[in-house]
């Protein structure tokens, strides 16, 4: 089996684990609250670096290109409140025409 | 009380509420069966993550950390971390759901962010109940049916990077994280850590500059707030 599958498996019983534990795990563990400020605060962290990865990242190394005009595009539309497809999609769209123009 | 007529009345407006949600995440959906393949996954591993981990922003941290070259586990540490908050919402929907046995097993797998919210967002129990489980099943649907619909597409695709969808997984974690920027705090959070993972990208191994990040969050909450902060300070009641 290739690794892939063993990481959705051990994400599929992980998660699993997480949702089911507001129910049986009693609520002074989960409700002091130094725990609810780590729960809300990492996963911004995580998906702010998740974003700057994807963009400038190349690999091992850094790289500005295409990807940085389909984020620009990404960020205005969430100004202007675009719906999440405008924005994925727009976004994979000026890139893509950064790259035939430029290349 | 509230009438049987209007109860019943209700109850169609929050199923209606429920479906709506559900096909508005479809449109995330297609976003992370397309994206997902376009990763490297193929569509029964796309759907796999769909069905059996259902939980957004958690599938999207894993195929963004594998798609940029991290290592499978790093993956799932990361996802896991984005996943924590699902923990706090059983909590908080557990006492009115007084769900038991079976069915406290499948409430826990619908227990994600849109189901939460409709339930949460009711005047009654009964209402709060039918909103929990109509968004869940709702949003399962439509999540799964869309990931396979995005995902058969982008299999037709040779190379990704010429319709640009390597730029839609960084727009895609920008669109989920934007939402929860309301504070300084966030906002301080987000930009430390962003700067912190490019700033490891050259020197650690992919999907380890993500994990690190996290600490950066964990910096931040760690601590008490001071007093002065600007959020209002709830007293301490001692009738517990």
């Amino acid at each position: 089996m290739s690794e892939l599958w063993w990481a959705i498996g051990a994400l599929a019983i992980g998660g699993y684990a997480l949702k089911a534990s507001g129910y049986f795990v009693p609520e002074w563990v989960l409700e002091r609250p130094r725990v609810t400020r780590v729960a809300l605060l990492t996963p911004v962290a995580l998906l702010a670096a998740l974003t700057a990865v994807q963009v400038f990242g190349q690999g091992q190394g850094l790289a500005v290109d295409a990807r940085v005009a389909g984020l620009a595009f990404a960020v205005g539309a969430l100004l202007l409140r675009a719906p999440f497809l405008v924005v994925v999609v727009g976004a994979a769209v000026v890139a893509a025409l950064v790259r035939l123009i430029a290349g | 009380m509230t009438p049987p007529d209007d109860h019943q009345q209700l109850s169609a407006r929050v199923r209606r509420q429920a479906w709506g949600v559900g096909v508005a995440v479809g449109a995330y959906g297609l976003g992370f069966g397309a994206l997902a393949v376009a990763n490297g996954f193929t569509v029964l591993q796309a759907v796999a993550l769909s069905s059996l981990v259902f939980t957004g922003a958690s599938q999207f941290a894993l195929i963004g950390v594998v798609g940029a070259g991290g290592a499978a586990a790093s993956g799932v540490v990361a996802a896991l971390v984005v996943g924590a908050r699902n923990a706090f919402y059983g909590l908080r929907l557990a006492p009115f759901l007084e769900v038991r046995g079976g069915r406290r097993l499948i409430a826990a797998q619908l227990t994600i962010d849109e189901s939460t919210a409709v339930a949460i967002g009711q005047r009654s129990t009964p209402l709060a109940r039918t909103g929990f489980w109509t968004t869940g099943i709702a949003v399962f649907v439509c999540w799964n049916i869309a990931t396979v619909v995005g995902a058969i597409a982008v299999d037709q695709v040779s190379d990704p990077q010429v319709i640009g969808l390597d730029a839609a997984v960084g727009a895609a974690f920008l669109a989920l994280l934007w939402p929860q920027l309301t504070t300084k705090t966030a906002r301080s959070v987000a930009g430390g850590s962003a700067v912190l993972a490019l700033v490891l990208t050259p020197l650690i191994p992919p999907g380890l500059p993500v994990i690190a990040a996290a600490a950066v969050g964990l910096a931040f909450a760690w601590p008490e707030p001071r007093p002065a902060s600007t959020e209002p300070h709830q007293p301490e009641v001692g009738d517990e």
